[in-house]
């Protein structure tokens, strides 16, 4: 059971003429990171929703371990939303609590150490961080769970260059051989160099699934220029 | 000595070189013990399987050795140490000469620039 994430013939219909997500077939390896790239609006949140459990297919089935997607897949499955669903009147320190509370396998160790190292306060509350801090907390709390399948959608959106660096290094320092993060993002240039593979998808569309030694090998540019020829406007 | 990438080759193979230049140089010295995989791959900030790949290209030319129960050691036969780090000038001098003819100057000029050049400092 090599495969972590497989799609079966999958489509998503927000509206019912155009299908926001249709994949005849996709395979994700364990232990890789995967980095899920495509223009605005081509499917990377629909797709990342529907492997966590928040949206059901219309059509065709997500596996997560060989299991399909639902409560069972729920503890294998590590969730950065784009947005924050936290409550920002708690402290970090409260929602560590939470965590581990709510999942069997968040470990507060990490977390603390995490925090401890990024300079971010456990006793602060939520609103009074900024944008980016925001964002370095939440990816904490998720990259702290033991899990197998960590899908991030868009984590360093709102960060500063130097806290990207920081971020990146968490997220290869802090996944394990077994599992897999699958990273959503537009910034391609900042993360290519701590991928394994690429999905490009369009439209709803699988462009192309391919690791990113070989389109460097077989193109001779960066994941980010193939990227912009591929869908150049 | 500064982990940078350029974008139009695989990474692991720029890896494999500069671990090579750093062994030539003695950053890394022979029969020492490489950091971890993880230690380097956070370092360089790449991937950590990138990072294995590229030791594993070491190992198969015999720069690099693992011992099952104690890591990894650069290779103590100073030889084959000598030996890259010639294959690693000459390329070096080899992409030099193709620029300076880029400018237009035979080898010959090249070689006499260079030893002006270099009396002068």
């Amino acid at each position: 059971m090599d495969h972590i994430l497989e799609c079966r013939g999958v489509s998503k219909n927000y509206l019912a003429q155009i299908p926001a997500l249709n994949f005849t077939n996709l395979t994700v390896n364990r232990g890789r990171i995967v980095g899920l790239l495509g223009p605005n609006g081509s499917g990377k949140t629909t797709l990342i929703k529907m492997a966590s459990g928040i949206l059901t297919p219309t059509s065709g089935s997500i596996l997560i371990n060989g299991v399909p997607v639902g409560p069972d897949t729920k503890n294998m499955v590590s969730y950065l939303p784009e947005r924050t669903y936290l409550n920002d009147w708690m402290k970090v320190r409260d929602i560590i609590q939470f965590f581990t509370d709510f999942y069997q396998n968040f470990n507060p160790e990490k977390a603390y150490d995490m925090l401890g190292r990024l300079n971010i306060n456990p006793d602060d509350r939520l609103k009074t961080m900024s944008k980016g801090t925001k964002e370095k907390v939440q990816l904490i709390l998720v990259m702290s769970r033991e899990a197998d399948l960590y899908l991030l959608d868009e984590p360093i959106g709102g960060v500063d260059p130097a806290a990207r660096d920081y971020i990146l290094d968490t997220i290869i320092s802090n996944y394990s051989e077994n599992s897999t993060v699958m990273i959503s993002t537009h910034l391609i240039y900042d993360i290519e160099k701590v991928l394994d593979d690429v999905i490009f998808i369009n439209q709803g569309n699988l462009v192309l699934a391919s690791s990113v030694d070989d389109i460097r090998e077989k193109q001779g540019k960066s994941i980010d220029a193939y990227f912009r020829e591929v869908f150049r406007c | 000595m500064k982990w940078e990438f350029r974008d139009d080759r695989p990474i692991y193979s720029q890896l494999v070189e500069q671990i090579q230049r750093r062994i030539v140089s003695g950053s890394f010295p022979a029969g020492s013990k490489l950091p971890s995989v993880r230690d380097l791959a956070s370092e360089a900030s790449v991937n950590p399987n990138t990072m294995q790949k590229a030791f594993a290209e070491l190992e198969r030319i015999g720069l690099v050795y693992s011992q099952r129960t104690s890591g990894r050691f650069i290779t103590e036969d100073q030889t084959k140490i000598e030996t890259i780090k010639d294959e690693l000038a000459s390329e070096k001098i080899g992409e030099f000469f193709t620029q300076m003819k880029e400018l237009g100057f035979s080898q010959q000029d090249t070689i006499r620039l260079i030893s002006k050049t270099s009396k002068e400092e």
